[in-house]
């Protein structure tokens, strides 16, 4: 869930609504005379809110701007879990986002600790994606940013999504083939809950990982499209199980239901599994 | 260390706006709705950051609205940048 590096009592809040993931951003959603105080104000939340051990994101502003290079200073400092880079287009930016977080890691003794997200938002990005996705082991996902790239492709955005089709399954390929996560784009008009769900629906269906939200009310419906049903929950568990005991027994191919249970079927199940512990419907105790 | 006049912060819920002007000593005039029970210790922090900052001789008015101590911190080391024209955070 993004939220604006330049609003405190919004950050100090967040991790109350129950996001997988909060991102403060230091880079849109912040004017250019407030920059300065935005990076000072996420390294002090940073350090000292206690944000309930939610992963931390914060995006900074791109490398080539006077404020990249302190964004990762003081984020990084702060000891944040994942830096967030726009409008990423090649992998020697990654390199170079790598490169300056290696040196501030240095100073601080903990190389290794500062993992990377990029966002792909123009037609270069996409058509690097998976180069990009590899360019560091230091990457945990890339993520589509759907305004500028459509800005980009000289078109706009659509209720349907048609426009950003071929980037979405880019992405989810690229991501995929590198065994890093994708997250679809934002989705604006908070009036509009159907289409955002239909788009929920759709970016799932895909193959993303989860997608990127602007407000804790988006937070419900994401979790309900990618929570599995009970029905999936409880023949993951079964395949799991079954698994587990012919481990145990040391024997090789398996049956559930009368249905033989190779290898995508119980990576799928495992799947299954960690969405619904991710959801909430499932306890870790319960998946033992 | 020298300092002109500077500002930081906005008067949204759990924030505080900090204004910095030239003065003798550390001076430190709070509006807060809490002032009566946090009144003292919000001061202090303010006066512990600027003197690590190496500031020991300005005005402030603060204008609070509930901010927490990292959201003090982090406008007051703000105001002072931009006061000092120093980047003077460091960790």
């Amino acid at each position: 869930m993004f939220v604006p590096g330049n609003n405190p009592g919004m950050m100090a809040d967040a991790h109350i609504y129950g996001p997988d993931s909060i991102m403060l951003d230091l880079e849109d959603s912040v004017t250019m005379a407030e920059k300065d105080a935005a990076r000072l104000l996420v390294h002090n939340a940073l350090k000292s809110i206690d944000f309930g051990g939610t992963e931390m994101v914060v995006r900074i502003n791109p490398l080539s701007t006077p404020y990249g290079k302190k964004d990762v200073e003081a984020v990084v400092k702060a000891g944040v879990d994942v830096i967030r880079m726009p409008k990423t287009e090649t992998a020697d930016e990654v390199r170079e986002l790598e490169a300056e977080i290696v040196k501030v890691e240095t100073e601080l003794g903990c190389v290794g600790r500062t993992l990377i997200m990029a966002a792909i938002e123009s037609a270069l990005g996409v058509v690097n994606a998976f180069e990009i996705a590899t360019a560091s082991k230091r990457m945990m996902g890339i993520a589509l940013g759907a305004e500028d790239y459509s800005a980009n492709l000289k078109t706009q955005r659509t209720p349907g999504g048609a426009e950003l089709l071929l980037a979405r399954e880019t992405i989810v390929v690229a991501a995929r083939a590198a065994g890093i996560a994708c997250f679809d784009t934002v989705y604006s008009n908070l009036d509009d809950m159907d289409t955002f769900r239909k788009e929920v629906e759709l970016i799932k269906t895909l193959g993303f990982d989860g997608k990127s939200i602007i407000n804790p009310r988006q937070i419900e419906v994401v979790n309900e499209v990618f929570a599995p049903s009970q029905k999936a929950i409880d023949k993951a568990l079964r395949i799991i199980a079954a698994i587990k005991e012919a481990q145990a027994k040391g024997s090789g191919v398996i049956a559930v239901n009368g249905k033989m249970v190779d290898r995508p079927v119980v990576i799928r199940a495992e799947r299954t599994i960690a969405l619904a512990i991710a959801s909430g419907i499932l306890s870790q105790e319960e998946a033992l | 260390m020298e300092i002109k006049n500077a500002v930081a912060g906005t008067l949204e819920s759990g924030d505080i706006m900090i204004q910095i002007a030239p003065g003798d000593g550390l001076q430190v005039d709070l509006q807060s709705s809490v002032a009566a029970q946090f009144g003292r210790q919000i001061k202090a922090l303010i006066t512990e950051t600027l003197t690590g900052l190496g500031i020991d001789n300005a005005y402030v008015k603060a204008t609070d609205k509930g901010a927490l101590d990292c959201t003090i911190r982090a406008r007051v080391t703000a105001a002072a940048v931009r006061a000092t024209g120093k980047d003077v955070w460091k960790d």
